[in-house]
């Protein structure tokens, strides 16, 4: 697969540069990339899904590497897992329902054996099986083996007669190219649901902002940016307080925008905000990433903004796609939490020069200039969450991974001493 | 840096203007104003840059001159409406050129330096006319490497992450994952680091590196597979790939390459480098700035060689290191035979390797291009310079030269350029004078005498004034040469000479001033070098008088001007009192 692998470079160096910007971008890109790569793998016959798991993993794994401050990219990784497991399910209990209704017409037909008894209730213990498949930790069997139990029902099924088994070779190959269908369907609505986010959770604007409010934000995020035009558009009167972020000053940008779509703006300064939080009705920013505990990755400053809003008890809501919502929790050491950029974000490299001189004294620097990118907030400083989904309490932010990801995919990187 | 942006402005002024031939990259980084070099361990840059246009005008290095001192030429300022002077601008070497560029050095074949010639010649060149232009860069990064202190200023760049996204935690090569921790600490996995090792802030640690106990290190980089023994203390130092420390080892500022061993309890004074694979004996100490190699320094060194591979001082690494490097890296059986015979080195017990000597030219200066940080004594020796040379500009400012007059036309923008101006004005008048004197010697005509001095005046871009003054006193003395014995004598001498040289003084002495400036020159002639003139001072001016070559109201200027002086000026305002009173008499009875 020449071509993949080229996709595959040049995307990993885009990440490694940091070229791309903003998880959005990022994740719709990397739901591509995973798109073409699924669509270029070629599957064996039997465990298509397994085959799919890995391919997937091994390039997931090389794009976590690249960029690992930017967990949009884990996340799609993860999220493309669950889509190839839940696809496979979803067709392997459609096949044993098949089954089921063709070993109930054998069943009238000839008279009833060991197996056929054993048939319905394999089925239906596979089903359920495989239904709790993605909450419950691994089986035994599925540690030693190493191959999924619902790939391995129609298997035993299959020992049947051969009429059976010719309808079922049948309908396994159209079952693989249903799978590879299936789960490329699935991620195209994946892509499609990352750039619609900012829509459906603009549409719930209404609910949150009324007449006569006082709306502080921090930096720039589209995602603010349609919310706030969203209640507007709803003949809703309120202003907005743009806190500029430094040191890359975006909220100038949104502040910008804002009033091209006329609104009344605001701008002060990051350090104004305890200032002037006691005017604000409500905080609503964005954010990088959502932890799984409900802690929030947010542009550096947020921590200052959330503490100033817990003070003055105003309440702080965080909007967030669910590309953003990560499944790993932040004391977990493979997550950084921070990246620290150039300083010449800060200062100007010329004008403090004569302070970088390494020349004198023993070598060791006097000026460390220290940039970091992000900020964590803790889930209690956080009063609601608002995601294409609807509202949410940050305590129940946990539950929604469990829609999103598989249990097995948390931990990307393959293993190479045991299995799986 | 993104080349990008710079590119785009290149091909833009390319298509407007054809004889933009090269783009300069520079970036601002001011230099050590003690030691007058930039932090890259290079000299100090001038430039003149034009500020609307950005096309480079002038570019010097310190090293070519000593006083600190550069002369702009009157067109520079006479064909741009605006110049910025600079001396804080970093080269960085990264030019965007044109096709021309490549022509220009096929016919320059011996520009060997790219800014000393190439840069240079492009600059002084009226003929072709072709420009350079710079494109400053302010928060990208960009830098060269070609000393050694470049190399320690530039990794520590890159430590404190001024060239993001390309620092160590951010994986290029595929082998590891580098982590950043607090304050700097850029560490790979699989390190081996005992519990009372303390690592301390903006060091690289790489992969498979072993750390024994109590050691120390600060502000390092060290490379892959290392091991470090115990009770180690290692600051601002360079250590490569597979290097061994022994216990109880110091090592500090000092580059040590691919596997080296170093035994136990030697150290490494700042400034050393190790070259690869050399062997440093149990508590052996290796001097400050010396280069360690398993190689013999070769000792005749062919010129083409030094034309080609020093570029600045000593700094400069040399190319056979990089040959023995290659080398090594091949074939380790011919080393073995040589390794035996390391019993009695220059490096210890159970050394292995040579000291090479300091390159001849520039070896007090290796301070200025180690690894190390320049020591306390050297800047305070700079700074006493600095002092001493800030008393001497004083002191020769009071002094000023006779001819107090700053010549017309130069705009020199540092003050030295007094003393340059001052320098020519000497010129010029020695000029003056020999011409005068061989035009007497050969008997030339005085017709011919007047185009020599013209053009000479041209030359020098002096005025007519000057041309007087000059004149005036060769000719005094040649009347004071000939032989006489009394002042009357003299007189006639002088009377002799003028009569043949007076056409001279009408065609140049027309102006008032300048006969003013005549009268002038003679009062000093007087007072200073030909004090004969002194008695018969107002003879003289009648005589000059008489012959048409001061005016009478030179002469009244001039004691009107004289009229405020002091005493010993008025000394032969004096003397010639009675004459000027007949003039002012004479004046009043015409009018």
């Amino acid at each position: 697969m020449p071509d993949v692998q080229a996709l595959v470079n040049e995307f990993l160096n885009k990440l490694k540069k940091r070229k791309i910007e903003g998880s959005q971008a990022t994740a719709k890109q990397t739901a591509e990339l995973l798109r073409s790569v699924i669509s270029q793998q070629r599957v064996p016959r039997t465990n298509q899904a397994g085959a799919l798991i890995d391919a997937v993993r091994a390039i997931g794994e090389q794009l976590i590497v690249a960029n690992p401050i930017e967990l949009a990219v884990g996340n799609i990784v993860r999220r493309v897992l669950h889509i190839i497991r839940e696809e496979d399910l979803s067709l392997t209990t459609a096949a044993v329902a098949e089954l089921n209704l063709s070993t109930v017409s054998d069943d009238d037909d000839d008279g009833g054996g060991g197996d056929q008894d054993d048939r319905p209730v394999l089925s239906a213990a596979a089903v359920a099986a495989a239904a709790r498949n993605t909450l419950r930790p691994p089986s035994l069997q599925m540690l030693l083996e190493g191959a999924p139990d619902f790939v391995a029902v129609p298997r035993s099924s299959s020992s049947g007669g051969d009429s059976e088994g010719k309808s079922k070779s049948m309908d396994r190959n159209s079952r693989t190219r249903k799978l590879k269908h299936d789960i490329i369907e699935a991620v195209n609505e994946l892509i499609q649901d990352i750039t619609t986010c900012h829509e459906l959770i603009a549409e719930q604007a209404v609910e949150h902002i009324h007449q006569n409010e006082v709306i502080l934000t921090l930096g720039s995020s589209k995602t603010v940016l349609e919310f706030l035009c969203a209640a507007k558009e709803k003949k809703r009167s309120f202003r907005v307080f743009v806190a500029e972020g430094a040191p890359r000053y975006q909220g100038h940008l949104l502040a910008k925008e804002l009033v091209a779509r006329g609104l009344q703006t605001t701008l002060i300064t990051d350090s104004a905000v305890f200032a002037m939080i006691s005017r604000v009705n409500m905080v609503i920013v964005g954010s990088h990433a959502v932890m799984a505990n409900g802690g929030v990755i947010a542009p550096v400053g947020m921590n200052m903004v959330a503490l100033a809003a817990q003070k003055h008890a105003v309440p702080f809501v965080v909007l967030a796609g669910s590309h953003k919502l990560c499944p790993l929790y932040p004391h977990n050491p493979e997550v950084l939490l921070n990246e620290l950029r150039s300083p010449s974000e800060l200062l100007d490299f010329g004008e403090f020069s004569d302070c970088l001189d390494f020349g004198s004294g023993d070598g060791s620097p006097l000026l460390h200039v220290v940039n970091p990118t992000f900020d964590y907030v803790p889930p209690k400083a956080v009063s609601l969450f608002i995601t294409d989904t609807g509202g949410h309490n940050p305590s129940y932010m946990y539950r929604l991974i469990a829609d999103y990801y598989s249990a097995d995919d948390l931990v990307v990187q393959r293993r190479h001493a045991a299995g799986n | 840096m993104s080349l990008t942006h710079a590119v785009k402005e290149h091909k833009e002024r390319r298509k407007k203007d054809n004889n933009a031939v090269m783009t300069m990259v520079i970036k601002k980084s001011k230099p050590s104003p003690v030691i007058h070099q930039s932090r890259l361990g290079t000299d100090e840059l001038f430039m003149a840059i034009d500020p609307d246009t950005k096309q480079l005008l002038c570019y010097e290095e310190r090293g070519e001159h000593p006083r600190g001192a550069i002369s702009l030429e009157n067109s520079l300022l006479a064909d741009n409406p605006s110049i910025s002077l600079h001396n804080d601008k970093q080269d960085c070497y990264i030019d965007i050129c044109s096709q021309e560029v490549l022509s220009l050095f096929t016919d320059n074949f011996d520009y060997q330096h790219l800014r000393r010639h190439f840069v240079k010649g492009l600059l002084v060149d009226d003929i072709m006319g072709y420009k350079i232009f710079t494109h400053e860069i302010h928060s990208s990064y960009a830098a060269r490497i070609d000393n050694y202190r470049s190399y320690d200023t530039i990794s520590k760049d890159i430590i404190q992450r001024w060239t993001y996204p390309f620092v160590p935690d951010v994986r290029f090569s595929a082998n590891c994952t580098t982590k950043l921790e607090r304050e700097g600490m850029y560490k790979a996995p699989e390190i081996q680091q005992s519990r009372s090792a303390h690592i301390g802030p903006f060091t690289v640690i790489g992969k498979g590196t072993r750390i024994g106990d109590d050691s120390r290190i600060t502000h390092s980089v060290i490379g892959e597979g290392c091991t470090i023994g115990s009770n180690v203390s290692i600051v601002g130092s360079y250590i490569w790939n597979n290097v061994t420390i022994e216990d109880g080892c110091e090592l500090r500022h000092a580059i040590v390459c691919d596997g080296v061993i170093i035994k136990a309890a030697a150290t490494l004074e700042p400034g050393v480098v190790l070259s690869f694979k050399v062997v440093i004996g149990r508590e052996f100490v290796v001097p400050a700035y010396s280069k360690v190699s398993l190689f013999q320094q070769p000792t005749a060194q062919d010129s083409d060689e030094e034309l080609e591979y020093a570029d600045s001082s000593s700094g400069a690494i040399d190319p056979s290191i990089a040959d023995a490097g290659n080398k090594l890296n091949g074939d380790i059986v011919s080393e073995s035979s040589q390794i035996q015979d390391w019993s009695t080195s220059q490096l210890g017990p159970g050394g292995a390797g040579f000291i090479w000597s300091a390159c001849d030219g520039g070896c007090e200066e290796e301070w200025r291009h180690s690894v190390a940080p320049i020591p306390t004594d050297q800047l305070a020796k700079a700074l006493l310079a600095i002092e001493e040379d800030s008393e001497i500009v004083k002191v020769s400012d009071s002094a000023l030269t006779p001819s107090g007059e700053l010549e017309p036309g130069s705009d020199d923008d540092d003050s030295d350029n007094m003393d340059d101006s001052n320098v020519d004005t000497v010129d010029f008048e020695k000029e003056a004078e020999a011409t005068f004197l061989r035009a007497a010697q050969d008997n030339i005509a005085v017709d011919d005498l007047i185009l020599e001095m013209n053009s000479l005046r041209l030359s020098y871009n002096k005025s007519a004034g000057d041309c007087t003054g000059a004149l005036f006193y060769p000719m005094m003395k040649l009347a004071l040469e000939s032989p006489h014995n009394t002042a009357v004598e003299l007189q006639k001498n002088v009377a002799s000479v003028v009569s043949k040289w007076h056409k001279l003084f009408e065609v140049l002495a027309k102006e008032v001033d300048d006969q003013i400036e005549l009268i002038m020159k003679f009062e000093e002639m007087c007072l200073e070098s030909t004090k004969e003139f002194a008695p018969i001072f107002s003879q003289i001016l009648y005589l000059l008088y008489e012959r048409e070559i001061i005016g009478e109201e030179a002469i009244l200027r001039w004691d009107d001007e004289r009229k405020d002086a002091d005493e010993s000026d008025r000394v032969f305002v004096k003397q010639s009192e009675k004459f000027i009173q007949w003039l002012r008499e004479a004046d009043e009875e015409e009018d």
